[in-house]
């Protein structure tokens, strides 16, 4: 069996990174956080009662920042932050660099000498490395990339897609 | 999936002799398909923005074809030094290997040359042996296809 060959995406679970009512429609994105697109669909499913399962999909090469922003939202996790990290990185795309990433931290009251050593560490990677894989076996090519009800919606999602995809039972 | 008999070469074929230029500006050919597994991307245009996409993409899963024993190499029209400019403007390191003059001829050779001057977004896989193992072609140009294609060409193929 080839690493990352086609497999279907994997359902919610515990590993996973989930806010939003238990009983709501469940939407799965995979997106990162210097994808402008992803920030403005982040905002608008906010707005909704939705349940939201994040999985991290950083290109290098597209968005340089992407994979060390990935990582801090992980090393926030460890700290029970992920959600509050994730909504700092969106709100300020364009400080994505190592000392905006320590100041967010500090905001949100981490220990930010074990934030650092964990955003580091080869098992935040790794972590961050299998949101992508999964991404990549279920045929994610862009981001932001969403599933619900077992379609799947690439690319930009405006206010018009958003309510024909609501209407569709979202 | 086009898979008609005018399109991109079949699983099975052997690959005819063909020549593409390397961007150091030698000859990449037939004989240097021998000896391990080969995926050639063919691709419209460089600095395109579905081709752009494509190249960061495969970029990331590069360590995954190694271990597999796989080379991927990037193939266009472009001359060698758009595609050096292009690859160099994503940051990938993706080898680049140019079908420029005479225009198009590699492209024919495996079925991808699209009428409007430009390779069809095509992925072959060739064997050690020099035998295509697996080939797909886009719906249309403008589609880009997931990564996960290769690596279920690569099983279909071991």
């Amino acid at each position: 069996m080839a690493a990352l060959g086609s497999a279907p995406v994997p359902p919610p679970s515990d590993e996973d990174h989930i806010r939003g009512p238990s009983g709501s429609p469940t939407v799965i994105e995979y997106a990162d956080f210097e994808c402008p697109y992803c920030a403005a669909l982040a905002a608008r499913l906010a707005a909704l009662q939705v349940r939201r399962v994040f999985r991290h999909f950083p290109v290098r090469s597209s968005h340089p920042r992407a994979w060390p922003a990935a990582c801090a939202a992980e090393a926030a996790g460890r700290q029970g932050r992920f959600w509050e990290m994730h909504d700092a990185l969106f709100a300020d795309q364009g400080r994505l660099e190592d000392p905006h990433l320590w100041r967010s931290a500090q905001r949100l009251g981490l220990d930010v000498e074990r934030f650092e050593a964990d955003r580091r560490s080869e098992a935040v990677q790794a972590r961050v490395r299998r949101d992508f894989q999964t991404g990549v076996r279920a045929g994610v090519v862009t981001t932001p990339t969403v599933f619900a009800r077992g379609a799947m919606h690439a690319g930009r999602i405006d206010a018009q897609t958003l309510a024909r995809l609501r209407r569709l039972g979202w | 999936m086009s898979a008609s008999s005018d399109g991109v070469i079949a699983p099975g074929t052997p690959v005819p002799e063909f020549s593409l230029r390397r961007e150091d500006g030698s000859e990449f050919t037939r004989a240097d398909l021998e000896g391990r597994r080969t995926v050639l991307v063919f691709y419209p245009f460089a600095f395109s923005p579905v081709c752009t996409d494509q190249l960061n993409l495969y970029e990331e899963i590069l360590p995954e074809l190694s271990a597999q024993g796989a080379t991927l190499y990037g193939v266009s029209c472009d001359a060698s030094f758009s595609q050096t400019a292009f690859r160099e403007r994503l940051g990938v390191s993706i080898e680049q290997l140019s079908d420029f003059e005479p225009k198009g001829e590699a492209c024919r050779t495996f079925g991808v040359y699209h009428p409007g001057g430009f390779p069809q977004r095509a992925l072959v896989i060739i064997g050690p042996d020099g035998v295509v193992s697996w080939s797909y072609e886009a719906d249309s140009p403008g589609v880009l296809p997931g990564a996960n294609l290769i690596f279920d060409g690569l099983a279909a193929s071991a």
